[in-house]
Parts: structure tokens; C-alpha cells; sequence
């Protein structure tokens, strides 16, 4: 047996009113790879901040045996010196800065007040070839695309000579080749004996490269298994996760009757706002029926929400042409107002960015895209306000203490029901649903997935983009493939699984 | 649970006790002389126009924390062109309409470049507050022109006998601000009543009862103390009635119109305002038109409180306004903030800065002290954010 470098002993944190870890126990061995998954909320991060030191020694109780000695950190430079560095989910990385600068940012080489910038960027340039990264150090962050920036983090990492290395989430905002590359590099170090810990959500990247699996729940360790002495299914480790056995992730849709086509789009071609001579859409045709669930299946960059988007009254891209005909009817929508008008609902897939207004309340969120209809003259109706969001609390089953809950204290499940009673209340035909379950834990999905089954069955129809394969072949009646800006193929859902999916879009060519 | 309730309404009164304090201080420090009748209506007419420009900052930070930096020089503009109208001997009503006419003209000539052209609003009001200035000299030609149309300080306040006249003929005491701080009261504890009875049958979450109760006696006792102290004195200035309509008709705007409702969400998040079908250009030009019309109306009352127009009026009004705002609770990243929350910063400042003058402070160290409540009043909103997280 190897040895063991890390052990997390009973590790409990409370924050105020809240236990996020309890009795957590946690051992990595030397040069093993072991990842850690839960639901949102499980714990894993906050058992990894303390770790790091984010959460000093002193506000947790248990202990942390690192190499065989207890360890006290107070802050993160203490237990990034004994070589235990974590690669955070969201990239921390300074656009206008070089590769070099941001490499060394906050461990600058050369004496006290004068940076050696030749050994900087010679040492940068050490460390990129280590983990296969042929630009120069002198590059500007800014230049390079977000997967040879993940690239640059993990570089960042080894340059403070990490011997255990934490990466959470690292593959979330990068494109399926990005990730297999980023994975491939993670096995790569573990034949030079680095030992590493990955959060993740995705079970697929967890079967490809983990040895073992420890899964958390509700602020526990729930179990810990050991892939390379016994076969471990996916659903074996949701289970695990959620704590049940889901024999049924997604809800039947039963006695749906589909109707007539109620929104069509013929030749389809979107530009690049920024750099106009790319074609981000490329002459895309399709359509969906009444009472009907289309799928959009493609891998992030191929064009899907800006798709979306352009449809919805124009807010993305330059030089729009093609044919959008809703109800049989031939329309211009030059704007989102247009779009709302003419029963076209957008719910993004960055809720927070581009979906709420999270400094207010639920029922001023709900009513915004739709205000005309509860004001007269201008005035806003506060009864009716109030009324409508508690409707849609109700028939949505948000969580909350009242619809007066500022949006910002919510859950990301709640958030993105919000989100959907917003669009709901524009009394849309056509729904087009961008990652509608993006973030948010296995319970919350299963209820967006109802919403969604009694959206079609009230007749709309509903387009839902989703870059999870089991997603898209659980909830659509219909599925098309988009790769590298292009309808790739159209399939029935009761002929599609993933392995014709993916073969769609590998004949289809290697997209940029 | 008491306990946590009663932190919450500290925190959400705090500017109000602060001012509670700051006036304390003062009665204290000035042997009551801050609360002569006199030195409130002074207070009054001093500090029409921070209330009227901090209405118009207000909506401009409300959409993301912008500010508008050139209100200071087009008081200045406006009132110029309104004192020369006056000094030819042209009716004073042509003059007023005109000098709101050109402040709305220059707020949509802003609005246009910040809400259509994406002109920076620190950068495009910056380059108004150097033209403006220029173009009061220009207009004064450098001179001071004094306003002597009587019905225009009347009106707007300047003077001696700036006062809404006694019509119920009191002698010692102006019955009709008695008479109108008592309807004022009543129409306030009314509509709080009726206001709790709708929700109270319509199944809403109230207030709790204690609360709204002691809240709504003291400020009836407020109102009712404040116009008796005027009534003591020459009654309801001029300048007050500009004020009460201002502030009503923008508590209004905010609170219950849809394009209020937009200035809040333009600046809690952009974006999802955009793509929830809000024209979001309109509504950043909506606050900066507006705020050329109220640069406008302070620009009235300005000249009218000081008999003339000279080519330095209205320098540092845009900082009192902004400073109003954000020791009343605006955020400044925007989406946060409210007119209530302004009347109570602009009051504060305005009191520290009179009981400054009656206590004889230099007017270097009065400066000092305003900068440092402005500092401590946004230190103390940082920090309570704080504490949620």
C-alpha cells in the first residue's frame, strides 16, 4: 500500500446556523488521483478552503496530517509552502497581463524590490513546456483561448512546486477537446508521481481518469470507493450522491398531443459582433411543434446560444439573414421586446450575469420582462405584483420565505425557477431554454424537468439547449447537432443514444 | 428573534439615528440655537437645491453608479440666461419656462452621448462641467446680473417676504402653516392606516404592528412640530413647496412607475434588463434628461435665493448632491437606493453644515467635517454589507 500524504481527520465547520462539513474524513495516498463529487452544496469546496488555509486553522475542528505531521495553516501562502496548491474554478488569471507576469503574480522572481523579468519569463517558459503549452510566457492572457488559460494556472501551480495538487472544476468552461487534453496532461503527471485531488461533477471525466472516489453529501463523507480494485458504474456513484437510487432521472410526459409547427428557421446566419467576417451561425435550419420538446445537443463553441440569442430579437451577432416564421407567420424581431411580443421567450444560461436582478426581490424579477401587463399609464399595479409572483411561487415550487426575498439570497435551483416564472409570465408559444438545469443539484433538476413536461402540455413548445448528452436524449422528442456553427444531423429521440450523437459529430469534422 | 429584529431595524434606520445624534450634538454645542425657528427655515431655503439636484442624482446613480458632474455649472448656465431674460425686463414666467426648457435641452444633450453614443457618464458630464462654466461666463459676460422681479422671488423663494401668504390672518402665529402642517399630518397618518388596512385584507406581510405605530407618531409629531416652529416665524417658505413637490413627485416616479422600476434594474443588471425587452438606452437618457430639467429648476431657485447671477454660482453642487445620495444609502454600484434615503443624507449635511456655521467654525475645517461624515457614512453601509455575508 502507498503511503498516505494527506489525511483529513473529522473535520467539522460551522458557519453561523449552518454545519457545511461534519466529521469529514478524507485520505489521499501518494501519486494517486482522487476525485471528490457531491451535489452543489455538498461541502467539497469549503473542505477544500480549509485545506488550503482560506479557512485558518482554529475556525474548524479536526485535523489535517500532511506527510505524516499536523498541519496549522493561518492563510493559503502557509499551505501552498508545503506544496498543496488548489487550481480554483474560476480562473484568476489577469487579462492584461503576460503569461509570465500572471505566473508568477503574488511570487515574483528576483530580489525584494526589483523583478528579474529574464529569469521570470525564463522560468515561465520551463514550466508552459511542462504542461505542453507552446506560447511564449510573454503573451498577453487576454490572447489566449480559456483552455490553454487553464493550462496556464496548472503551470502556475508546478511554479510554486506543488507536490498535491487540488483542481476544482477544471474542465467547466471548457470545450470537449480542452478537456480530454487537460485530463490527458492530469494522467501524465501522475506517471511523474504528483498526486492530485479533482472536483468535479462530470461522472465520465471521474471514470477516466480517478483512482479513487470519495463522495460527499450534506457536509459528510459518504463513502469512499477504489476504482482499480472494483468496476464502479455511474450510476452507482449518483447514487451515492443523492442518497436514493434515481431508477427514473427524468419525468414521463404522457398523452402529449404534438401539433402544428409553431416556430420555423430557414438559412440562419449569424456573424461575430467583434470580428464580423466570422460566421458564428452558418445557414441553420429548423423548427419545432406544438407541444413538443426540441433538444439542441452540441459541445460549448458550436454555436448554440448564439443561435438562441440572435433568434430572440437580434441581442447577438451582426448580420443577421434567414427566415424566422412564428405560427406560420413570417417575422422581423429587431429586438428583444419584439421577440416578447411576438410570444418568443430566451431563459439564458448565465442566470446571474444575463437572467436576474439579483440586488431585488422575487416578485420584481418575475414581473420585469412583463410590466406592461400589471401597469396602467405607466403605474405599476403592487397588488397584482405581488399576487403574480406568489402564483408562480406556488405553481413553481420555489423555496423561499416570501416573494419578497431578494433573488441574490437564493439557491441556484430557486434562482433558476425565478428565472423560469419570469419567462412563464410573458405567456410565451416558444420557449428556448439555454442549460436550463447548468449548476444546480440533481433534485432541483428533476423539478424543472415537471415544469418543463407541463410547459408542453399546455401546448407551447419548448427548445431546450443542453450540452449533457443524458439530458438532452431524457427529455426531447426530437434532437438536433449542432458542431462548429452548422445543423450537424436531426434525429428522433426514440432512435438517438449517445454513441450516434457523438458520431454525428465527429464525422461532421473537427470544428474550430 | 426579538433581538435579531431590532438589529435589523437599527440597520435600517441608521442614517435616521445618526441624524437624531448629529442634531442632539448640535442643540447641545449651540444652546439650541440650531432649532430657532429661524435656523430651520433657514435650513429649508439654504438646502432647496441639494434636495432638487441630489432627486436627479439620485436616478442616475440608481442606473449602475453613474454620476453627473456637470449639474454645478448648468445651474450656473441656466440661471444666467434666466437673469439676463429677467434684467430686459421680460416676463418672469417666460424666463422660468425658458431656463427649464434649456436645462432639459442640455441633460438630453448628455443623455444623448451617454445613453446612445456610450460616452463614459464621468467623461461626458466632466466635458459638460468645463463647457457650462465657460458658457455662464459667456452669458453673464462675467458680470453679476441681479434679479429684481418680485414675483419671481416670491415665487421661487429669495428675498425678504418669500412666503406663502397668511390667509387665515393668524397674528403671532401664521395660522396657514398651521392649518396646513395639521392636513399634512392627518393626510400622512391616513394613508398609513388605509395603506395597512389593504394588506392586512388582501392577506400581505405588514410591518409589525409596534413598529409601524411609534413610526408613523413620530413623524406626525415631526411635521406637526416642524410647521409650528415656522408658523412661530413667517411660515411656509416658498422654497419648501419646490421641495415637497419634487420629492413627492420622484418618490412616486421611483416607487410605483415602470420606468422607475427600470432605473433600479438597469443598474442591479444590465444585461438581463436588456434581454427582458427593456430598451435600456431609453432609460439612461430618461436619467439624464431628467437630471438637466432638475439642474434646471435649482438653477430657479438659486438665482431667486440669491437676488442674482454671477458667473461662480452653483460650483460644488454637483458634490453635495452626489455626497446626499450616498450618506442617504445609494449604492454606489447602483440598483440601491431610494428618495427617502436622500432626503435624510441631504438633511444630515445640511444640518452639520449650519450648526458648523452657528458654532462660528472656520469655513476650511467645515470642509474637513464634511468630507469625513461622507467617508464614515459609506464606511458604515460597507461595513454592515459585510456583516450579511
Amino acid at each position: 500500500m502507498a503511503k498516505v500524504l494527506l489525511e483529513m481527520k473529522n473535520i467539522t465547520k460551522t458557519f453561523p446556523g449552518v454545519k457545511a462539513l461534519d466529521n469529514v474524513n478524507l485520505k489521499v495516498e501518494e501519486g494517486e488521483i482522487h476525485a471528490l463529487v457531491g451535489e452543489n452544496g455538498a461541502g467539497k469546496s469549503t473542505l477544500m478552503n480549509v485545506l488550503s488555509g482560506i479557512y485558518p486553522y482554529g475556525t474548524y475542528e479536526g485535523d489535517i496530517v500532511y506527510n505524516g505531521e499536523i498541519c496549522k495553516f493561518n492563510k493559503i501562502k502557509d499551505s501552498e509552502e508545503k506544496g498543496i496548491v488548489i487550481i480554483h474554478q474560476e480562473l484568476a488569471l489577469v487579462p492584461y497581463m503576460s503569461i509570465g507576469e500572471n505566473m508568477f503574480l503574488g511570487n515574483e522572481q528576483g530580489k525584494k524590490n526589483a523583478i528579474d523579468w529574464d529569469k521570470t519569463y525564463a522560468e515561465a517558459d520551463k514550466y508552459l513546456k511542462m504542461v505542453g503549452l507552446s506560447e511564449s510566457s510573454k503573451v498577453l492572457v487576454k490572447e489566449i483561448g480559456t483552455g490553454k488559460q487553464q493550462l496556464v494556472e496548472i503551470a502556475k501551480a508546478l511554479a510554486k512546486h506543488a507536490k498535491l495538487l487540488i483542481l476544482d472544476e477544471p474542465t467547466s468552461s471548457l470545450n470537449e477537446t480542452d478537456s480530454k487534453a487537460l485530463l490527458d496532461l492530469m494522467l501524465e503527471f501522475k506517471k511523474q508521481g504528483m498526486t492530485m485531488i479533482i472536483i468535479t461533477h462530470k461522472l465520465n471525466e471521474v471514470a477516466y481518469v480517478a483512482d479513487k472516489i470519495t463522495v460527499v453529501r450534506d457536509g459528510s463523507t459518504i463513502e469512499t470507493m477504489d476504482k482499480r480494485t472494483t468496476e464502479i458504474s455511474e450510476d452507482r456513484i449518483i447514487q451515492g450522491m443523492v442518497g436514493r437510487e434515481l431508477t427514473n432521472r427524468f419525468p414521463k410526459r404522457e398523452n402529449v398531443k404534438i401539433g402544428d409547427v409553431n416556430m420555423e428557421v430557414k438559412d440562419w446566419t449569424v456573424y461575430h459582433p467583434l470580428y464580423p467576417e466570422r460566421k458564428v451561425v452558418d445557414h441553420v435550419s429548423m423548427n419545432v411543434r406544438k407541444g413538443e420538446v426540441v433538444g439542441i445537443y452540441g459541445l460549448m463553441g458550436a454555436g448554440r446560444t448564439e443561435l438562441a440569442m440572435s433568434i430572440f430579437g437580434q441581442s447577438y451577432g451582426t448580420g443577421i439573414t434567414g427566415t424566422l416564421k412564428l405560427n406560420g407567420k413570417e417575422v422581423t424581431l429587431k429586438n428583444p421586446k419584439e421577440a416578447i411580443r411576438n410570444k418568443l421567450a430566451y431563459v439564458t444560461e448565465d442566470r446571474k450575469g444575463n437572467g436576474l436582478v439579483l440586488t431585488n426581490p422575487i416578485k420584481i424579477n418575475t414581473t420585469l420582462a412583463n410590466l406592461d401587463s400589471i401597469s396602467k399609464n405607466k403605474v405599476i399595479d403592487k397588488d397584482k405584483e405581488y399576487q403574480v409572483a406568489e402564483e408562480y411561487r406556488q405553481k413553481l415550487r420555489t423555496k423561499c420565505p416570501s416573494v419578497e426575498q431578494n433573488v441574490g439570497n437564493l439557491s441556484g435551483g430557486n434562482q433558476q425557477k425565478v428565472l423560469l416564472a419570469k419567462w412563464m409570465f410573458t405567456e410565451p408559444d416558444v420557449l428556448i431554454l439555454d442549460e436550463p438545469t447548468r449548476g444546480i443539484d440533481v433534485g432541483a433538476k428533476y423539478e424543472i424537468y415537471c415544469i418543463i413536461n407541463d410547459l408542453v402540455a399546455a401546448g407551447k413548445s419548448v427548445v431546450m439547449i443542453s450540452s449533457e448528452l443524458p439530458e438532452v436524449l431524457g427529455m426531447s422528442d426530437r434532437i438536433y447537432i449542432m458542431n462548429a456553427a452548422k445543423i450537424v444531423g436531426e434525429l428522433d429521440a426514440q432512435d438517438a443514444t449517445q454513441e450516434i450523437i457523438m458520431a454525428n459529430i465527429l464525422k461532421s469534422g473537427k470544428g474550430e | 428573534m426579538e433581538k435579531t429584529k431590532i438589529t435589523a431595524s437599527l440597520k435600517k434606520y441608521t442614517m435616521v439615528i445618526a441624524l437624531i445624534l448629529v442634531v442632539a450634538f448640535f442643540y447641545w454645542s449651540t444652546e439650541g440655537k440650531i432649532l430657532y425657528a429661524q435656523n430651520l427655515n433657514n435650513l429649508i431655503s439654504q438646502n432647496a437645491y441639494v434636495f432638487v439636484l441630489a432627486t436627479g442624482m439620485l436616478l442616475c446613480i440608481l442606473t449602475g453608479g453613474n454620476i453627473d458632474l456637470s449639474v454645478g455649472s448648468v445651474v450656473c448656465f441656466v440661471g444666467g440666461i434666466g437673469a439676463v431674460i429677467m434684467d430686459k425686463d421680460m416676463n418672469c414666467w417666460l424666463a422660468v419656462i425658458v431656463m427649464l426648457v434649456v436645462g432639459l435641452l442640455v441633460g438630453m444633450f448628455q443623455g444623448f452621448w451617454i445613453a446612445y453614443v456610450k460616452v463614459p457618464p464621468f467623461i461626458a458630464t466632466l466635458a459638460g462641467m468645463y463647457a457650462f462654466r465657460g458658457l455662464s461666463n459667456v452669458v453673464l459676460q462675467g458680470y453679476t446680473v441681479s434679479v429684481s422681479d418680485i414675483t419671481f422671488l416670491n415665487v421661487f423663494g429669495g428675498g425678504a417676504d418669500c412666503y406663502v401668504p397668511d390667509f387665515l390672518g393668524g397674528e403671532n402665529l401664521n395660522m396657514t402653516c398651521l392649518a396646513a402642517g395639521i392636513l399634512i399630518a392627518a393626510v400622512y397618518i391616513l394613508m398609513t392606516v388605509r395603506g395597512r388596512i389593504r394588506k392586512k385584507t388582501k392577506g400581505y406581510a405588514t410591518e409589525p404592528f409596534a413598529g409601524e405605530m411609534i413610526k408613523t407618531v413620530l413623524v406626525s409629531v415631526i411635521i406637526l412640530w416642524l410647521f409650528y416652529k415656522l408658523a412661530n416665524y413667517k411660515g411656509i417658505p416658498s422654497a419648501l413647496i419646490w421641495i415637497a413637490v419634487v420629492l413627492l413627485a420622484y418618490a412616486y416616479i421611483t416607487s410605483k412607475t415602470t420606468m422607475g422600476r427600470y432605473l433600479y434594474a438597469v443598474g442591479g443588471n444590465e444585461k438581463a434588463t436588456r434581454l427582458s425587452g427593456v430598451n435600456t438606452k431609453k432609460v439612461y437618457f430618461f436619467a439624464y434628461a431628467n437630471m438637466g430639467l432638475l439642474s434646471g429648476l435649482a438653477g430657479i431657485l438659486t438665482i431667486a435665493r440669491a437676488t442674482s447671477a454671477q458667473p461662480t454660482y452653483g460650483q460644488g453642487y454637483e458634490m453635495d448632491a452626489i455626497a446626499a445620495c450616498f450618506i442617504g444609502g445609494a449604492s454606489a454600484y447602483g440598483g440601491v437606493g431610494s428618495v427617502m434615503g436622500m432626503v435624510v443624507g441631504a438633511t444630515l449635511m445640511g444640518v452639520i453644515n449650519q450648526g458648523m456655521s452657528i458654532m462660528g467654525m472656520e469655513a476650511n475645517y467645515q470642509k474637513v467635517v464634511k468630507g469625513l461624515v461622507l467617508l464614515i457614512a459609506i464606511i458604515f453601509d460597507v461595513m454592515s454589507k459585510k456583516e450579511k455575508k
